[in-house]
């Protein structure tokens, strides 16, 4: 007796949520499959739209939609294998994108319904919603990325903000330094006046202390040397403070109680405190994980997390239907049934694609990818530059099912949703969340109307 | 110059390839020149080559943010260092172990976070198994302590023959003092109560399985704890089976060897995995599969077994065991026959213990009552209970213990009701100790609501 469900979702990552979530709530029985912890964790925790697109061409002018303000880090981008931004509306860039785009497949109402979708479920910890514009959140690295949505965390960072601001950093947390941050701030030509300033908080703390203790003791409050956690970080700040009104640090403000740590800090320093997301990896990616898989549980998804999916299986009568997939667990292979099956392991970071010396491929169904033959093919020599692999995924009709190398679908029942799918560079498009959510939303609503379709071939394969 | 750069990077990456058993290993091997293929063999030939395990971290750190010791003890190096880095220390020169390697506490959430699949914790099993052969004294306090605690089944079986005098003793206060100052075994902590009747006995006495039926049978590896503390689960999950029309057979076994990995006991556990494996293989044979009603038995059996330890028939024993419900989810309708069922309003605070986790099972209570009527699940978060079997047991590692607990009792005051429910029984422990709760196992609860 396998287990079984209406929809399955291969995948726990924004995509894998965002698609399971979408068809349970056109009632569907859905259940969700993770192998490991989500790669969210090494992702910033902003939600991304579109923020840059491939230009036309070098001598085009600028658009007018192009933000005319922060020439200086346009320029950076643009002169980039033409890359153009930051788009002040991730829609004015549609139709600048390449055919096979999801964006050019799906259209906007498909990003307008993930984003809808997000807000929902992260209620009102995240913000954004209110416009269509992106909002310019400073970066750890001190670069602006232009995001439709972002934790309630980093609002008072934002470089529309005309305010002067303090970039803080801690001596002992060598991966953040406040000064760099300030400067290239500066150097991207932010509207207001940026200082960084590195201060002593938890000197006792080994380099290597993990993030997530640094959001514990703010958490708990915890002494250090005597002090509580939150008035050391406080007395170390004052002295750079001189009434700005505006503080920044590395995201590690808590992690269960983040909001109340900021709003106490802010408090006591008589200040906006804000937050400026890390590299990996990062609580407020970890904290958007935990919200999402506990909406999983009141949208009444199951879940499970552990153990991969590593194959599938069809019937005689239906060979292009898929009937269940198979989790392994210690070296058994378990069969997981479902009408319909969303494929959302990710791409090459989530391992949803791998390759080895001779090709390009997805582990689960073995979909088509379409790829050159040589390999020498699939990258440039410029690190930055337009990697064809960077697009590498799954070819999807409207409907996000998989086709195979002649157009047509790879099985009548299977949809894919996130970086799995190709066509989208979305590190330099800065699109990832976007495409995960409107990629998401798409397959788990079809998936979940194809349900009685796949019921009704069902019985007829029994007559 | 082109052609130089690029052999190099094929070089590096061909061990990965290699050991990846991807699709094209075979076509990567036969395009191997001799000279590459010499890179694969720097290190001498081990019992156990970890090289591939440490090639697959690119440091993404998941692992740490995934630590629960790391998270209230900022001295901790983290998983990443005790696993990847450290292995890789010792291949460059024959550094010692470091000490922090018994702060780890083997709950092995980090095997859950990686994305790479480094078999993190066969890593820090092997290193604290050298620590423990190499570096600690056989005479102190602190190795037998550990070699005591590890080998709780051999005191268990002592103090369940007099199980009425042993729960005196063992929280009699002066004892207890005296424990801590000459063994560091926390005062602080209840000792778990000995059944006065053990699950063996009551095996005996019921004269073995009510059901006979040869084309369904289950061996079931019980484990210490629901021998001697808590035969109750074992005799839950004994009629539960039943109820299903399995027949049970109680093979005889040994300690899972859970404790004595978490203490680099490891010729300690090999010594009992013999015997299990042997047992338990036979059983195999005669067509039952093997299940375990603690989840950290039926980890060790499925996971630590096989990465460990070079036994006859341990794959076949690892790929042959299930956890109890993992087991009844695949095999029956246990949905079906649970939303039959009626309980009489009760309210219970889910905790999922890491070995869970690691099996992917930390979710199927949740799941499984979700639907039925008269009782009220509620998972109270990811966090790690923090006693570790052992680890929460010793006097200095206490505190650490009850800090990483604190969010675990915080959800669970929460949550509704006042009882608690869990499938490893040290987790159960923490749970009670923290919060006071009268803690269950799931079983007792399919138990409750389908056999008559």
């Amino acid at each position: 007796m396998a287990i079984e469900s209406d929809v399955l979702v291969i995948g726990g990552g924004l995509a894998g949520v965002t698609s399971a979530v979408a068809a349970a709530r056109t009632g569907a029985d859905v259940r969700l499959l993770s192998h490991k912890k989500t790669t969210l964790r090494q992702a910033s925790g902003l939600a991304d739209g579109l923020g840059y697109i491939p230009g036309r061409s070098r001598s085009d002018d600028q658009s007018e939609y192009l933000s005319q303000e922060r020439k200086d880090f346009r320029e950076l981008r643009a002169s980039r294998d033409e890359y153009q931004g930051p788009l002040i509306r991730p829609f004015d860039g549609f139709t600048a994108l390449p055919d096979d785009h999801p964006y050019s497949v799906l259209g906007e109402d498909a990003l307008r319904s993930g984003l809808s979708l997000f807000d929902d479920l992260v209620g009102d910890t995240y913000l954004g919603e209110h416009t269509e514009k992106n909002a310019l959140v400073p970066t750890f690295g001190g670069t602006i990325k232009p995001t439709a949505r972002y934790p309630r965390s980093v609002a008072a960072g934002i470089a529309s903000d005309e305010r002067p601001m303090l970039v803080v950093g801690f001596r002992s947390l060598t991966d953040f330094d406040a000064r760099m941050v300030a400067d290239n701030l500066e150097a991207a030509d932010v509207p207001f006046e940026v200082t960084g300033a590195e201060v002593e908080f938890t000197e006792q703390f080994p380099a290597d202390a993990k993030v997530t203790r640094y959001a514990r003791v703010l958490d708990h409050d915890e002494r250090i040397g005597g002090t509580p956690a939150r008035q050391a970080l406080v007395d170390a700040v004052e002295t750079s403070a001189n009434d700005v009104e505006r503080i920044g640090f590395p995201a590690l403000l808590g992690d269960d109680n983040a909001q109340e740590v900021r709003a106490d800090l802010g408090d006591r320093l008589g200040a906006d405190v804000f937050e400026i997301p890390t590299g990996p990896p990062s609580l407020p990616g970890l904290r958007l994980e935990d919200q999402l898989y506990a909406a999983l549980d009141t949208e009444g998804v199951q879940y499970e997390t552990g153990c991969p999916v590593v194959d599938y299986e069809t019937t005689v009568e239906t060979p292009g239907k898929l009937e269940s997939v198979l989790v392994e667990r210690s070296g058994r292979k378990i069969p997981y049934t479902a009408a319909t099956f969303v494929l959302a392991t990710g791409g090459l970071v989530g391992k949803g694609i791998d390759s080895d010396r001779d090709h390009v491929y997805e582990p689960v169904f073995d979909c088509h990818i379409p790829q050159p033959s040589d390999r020498y093919d699939w990258f440039t020599d410029d690190a930055f530059g337009d990697h064809l692999y960077a697009r590498f995924g799954i070819e999807h009709d409207t409907t996000m099912r998989p086709l195979d190398a002649d157009g047509n679908p790879e099985f009548t029942n299977l949809y894919a949703a996130g970086a799995v799918v190709g066509g989208a560079d979305v590190a330099r498009e800065k699109s990832a969340s976007g495409v995960s959510l409107a990629t998401g939303v798409v397959a788990g609503r079809k998936a979940a109307a194809a349900i009685s379709d796949s019921s009704a071939d069902l019985k007829m394969t029994k007559i | 110059m082109a052609d130089d750069t690029d052999q190099t990077d094929d070089t590096t990456a061909q061990p990965y390839a290699l050991d990846s058993g991807s699709a094209g290993g075979s076509a990567d091997q036969a395009t191997l020149t001799d000279e590459e293929s010499d890179v694969t063999q720097v290190f001498p030939e081990k019992e156990l080559d970890l090289r591939a395990g440490a090639d697959d971290c690119y440091k993404c750190t998941t692992c740490d943010v995934s630590c629960p010791v790391a998270e209230v003890d900022e001295e901790f190096p983290g998983p990443k260092f005790q696993g990847p880095e450290q292995w890789r220390l010792k291949r460059k020169e024959d550094v010692d172990i470091d000490d922090s390697i018994t702060s780890c506490s083997n709950c092995m959430r980090c095997d859950s976070a990686c994305p790479s699949n480094v078999p993190l914790s066969q890593m820090h099993n092997e290193a604290r198994g050298e620590y423990v052969d190499e570096q600690m004294a056989v005479f102190s306090r602190e190795y037998i302590r550990n070699r005591i605690l590890s080998n709780y089944r051999t005191s268990a079986r002592v103090a369940s023959k007099v199980p009425h005098l042993s729960n005196f003793m063992m929280n009699f206060s002066p004892v207890r003092w005296l424990m801590e100052k000459t063994l560091g075994v926390t005062k602080e902590r209840e000792f778990p109560k000995f059944a006065s009747e053990t699950f063996q006995e009551w095996w005996q006495n019921r004269s073995g399985a009510d059901v006979q039926n040869a084309d369904k049978q289950i061996a079931y590896f019980h484990g210490c704890y629901s021998n001697y503390n808590t035969p109750e689960v074992a005799k839950a999950m004994v009629r539960v089976f039943e109820r299903f029309d399995y027949e049970v057979l109680v093979p005889p076994q040994q300690c899972s060897g859970t404790p004595m990995f978490a203490n680099g006991m490891l010729s300690d556990a090999r010594r009992h995995a013999v015997t299990n494996v042997e047992e338990l293989a036979a059983a195999i044979d005669d067509g039952a599969d093997i299940i375990a009603s603690c989840t950290s038995c039926s980890l060790s059996l499925r996971q630590e077994y096989p990465e460990l330890f070079d036994i006859d028939r341990i794959n076949d024993v690892a790929d042959n065991t299930f956890e109890a419900i993992e087991y009844l989810r695949i095999h029956e309708d246990l949905t079906g026959v649970l939303s039959d069922a009626e309980l009489d309003g009760q309210s219970l605070a889910y905790h999922g213990p890491c070995h869970a986790r690691n099996q992917g099972l930390h979710r199927q209570a949740i799941e499984l009552f979700r639907d039925v009527d008269g009782v009220h699940v509620e998972d109270v978060g990811d966090s790690c209970s923090g006693i570790s079997g052992t680890y929460g047991w010793k006097a200095e590692k206490y505190e650490t213990s009850m800090k990483i607990g604190e969010e675990m009792f915080e959800h669970m005051e929460h949550a509704k009701g006042e009882t608690g429910l869990t499938e490893c029984p040290t987790c159960a422990m923490q749970m009670e100790h923290g919060t006071g709760y009268e803690i269950w196992h799931p079983l007792q609860l399919i138990e409750d609501a389908i056999v008559e």
